[in-house]
């Protein structure tokens, strides 16, 4: 089984040399820090910073300098800032190739609910729908299950939809999967430990399985 | 051409009860703390505010939730904040949740005279309910109306005489987007700078959007997640 960091390493695998990825807050924001070196590839942040360098040395936090998750950063050689309308023109248009953001559920046929549990937690979708419905690539790490043990791979999904049929591939700590055009979760990786039944078993939605499902290269 | 007003109480002058405001800042960042104080001073109420966020419990837009000034927000993520929720869930307070870039198109559309735009943004979800949906290509997309705002207040690093302003680093956001899309704009600056100064080619938003122009006192640029790295 993975933990937070053994996702963020196996998504990182995901990331292309020249790629601008999009990463949202909680697990997507530790792939940064797995990011093969060499490797170049600039992280956009919706608030207006192309360019995401790391957290700021103490005592040189700048108040005008964040991220999406209003934490404190610093910027690189060749970063840029821009408005709020030019970042989500950017994401709009197709510029940013990788979108990685977390879940709450997520259907068979790619729709994904990030956003709202009606009568107890309504914070607003910020940035999710835009990205969502425009990113040509949308990766979602999140966990198999939730905290009542009931998958959150789903035939549908039953909180508010953030998206709909956006979903291309999903990373959890139990599987990769890639969400296929014509619906169903197709298993392409167990993490180290875990056999396909117990992704069987954590999995609500349809799983289609074929062939022997090789174990997940994660350094 | 002077736009330059002597502080914040004379620069929101004419915002009355009831009236829609377009605030600028993402989280506390480039926001304007000095026309917030004011409001608070003038206590204003029953406001609709047009923001990204509602600030945290005791600071930024946080501050007129507090004071009970908000009838309604308009915001993309207003997590952070108890005062809100509970503002919220009693029905105090109207929120109106809207995907982020839809914010920002809604001012960039009033800003360039604009009624309305087209954006895929919550195509498919609860956002697109009794909206006009459009197939260009083959793909949805919801129409979204310009916003249509009396008053817009921003934040900027340095301005003129004329309005024009530079905003710094992160703290641009959504303010030149608000600057624009207001009927009447108020820029509060660190420094206000003499006309001439600021490199034509360096403006951000030309002053022709600004109306109302002050240099802002005792900012408190408060951080809202500091978070730092050790020395390697």
């Amino acid at each position: 089984m993975l933990d937070k960091i053994g996702i963020a390493k196996r998504i990182a695998r995901e990331v292309r040399d020249g790629y601008y990825v999009n990463l949202g807050i909680g697990i997507p924001t530790l792939v940064a820090n797995y990011i093969p070196h060499g490797m170049n590839v600039v992280l956009q942040s919706e608030n207006g910073l192309l360019g995401i360098g790391p957290f700021p040395l103490e005592g040189e936090e700048d108040p005008d300098l964040i991220n999406a998750g209003k934490q404190t950063i610093t910027t690189l050689p060749g970063s840029a800032f821009f408005d709020s309308a030019m970042s989500f023109g950017m994401i709009r248009s197709g510029k940013v190739d990788l979108t990685i953001l977390g879940a709450m559920e997520v259907s068979e046929n790619g729709d994904i609910a990030n956003w709202k549990i009606p009568g107890k937690m309504v914070k607003g979708m910020g940035g999710a729908m835009d990205l969502v419905a425009a990113a040509k690539n949308i990766i979602v790490a999140m966990q198999h299950v939730n905290k009542a043990g009931e998958s959150k791979l789903l035939h549908a999904c039953s909180l508010p939809l953030t998206g709909k049929k956006c979903v291309k591939k999903i990373v959890t700590e139990l599987a990769v999967l890639d969400v296929l055009p014509e619906g169903g979760f197709k298993l392409l990786e167990r993490a180290p430990g875990i056999s396909v039944e117990e992704i069987v078993k954590a999995t609500a939605g349809k799983l289609i399985i074929t062939g022997d499902i090789p174990e997940m290269v994660i350094d | 051409m002077n736009k330059i007003v002597a502080n914040a109480d004379e620069a929101i002058r004419g915002i009355e009860d009831g009236m829609t405001l377009m605030v600028g800042g993402f989280g506390l960042c480039g926001i304007p703390e000095n026309c917030i104080a004011a409001l608070i001073r003038k206590g204003v109420k029953s406001l609709t505010c047009i923001s990204n966020n509602a600030g945290v419990d005791d600071f930024g837009l946080g501050l007129l939730l507090q004071a009970r000034l908000i009838k309604k927000m308009i915001s993309s993520y207003v997590g952070e904040n108890a005062e809100f929720e509970r503002q919220m869930l009693s029905g105090e307070l109207e929120v109106e949740l809207i995907p982020q870039g839809t914010l920002a198109t809604r001012c960039l559309a009033a800003g360039y005279g604009m009624p309305a735009v087209f954006t895929p943004a919550g195509v498919g979800t609860e956002v697109a309910e009794g909206k006009e949906v459009r197939v260009f290509n083959g793909k949805e997309y919801l129409l979204e109306y310009a916003f249509d705002a009396p008053f817009a207040i921003v934040k900027a690093w340095k301005g003129d005489a004329h309005g024009n302003l530079v905003f710094h680093e992160t703290a641009r956001n959504f303010n030149p987007l608000m600057a624009m899309a207001g009927k009447i704009t108020i820029a509060e600056v660190e420094e206000l700078v003499p006309v001439g100064s600021l490199d034509p080619d360096h403006i951000h938003t030309p002053g022709i959007y600004v109306h109302r122009i002050f240099q802002g006192e005792r900012y408190e640029k408060r951080i809202e997640q500091r978070t730092v790295r050790k020395p390697s």
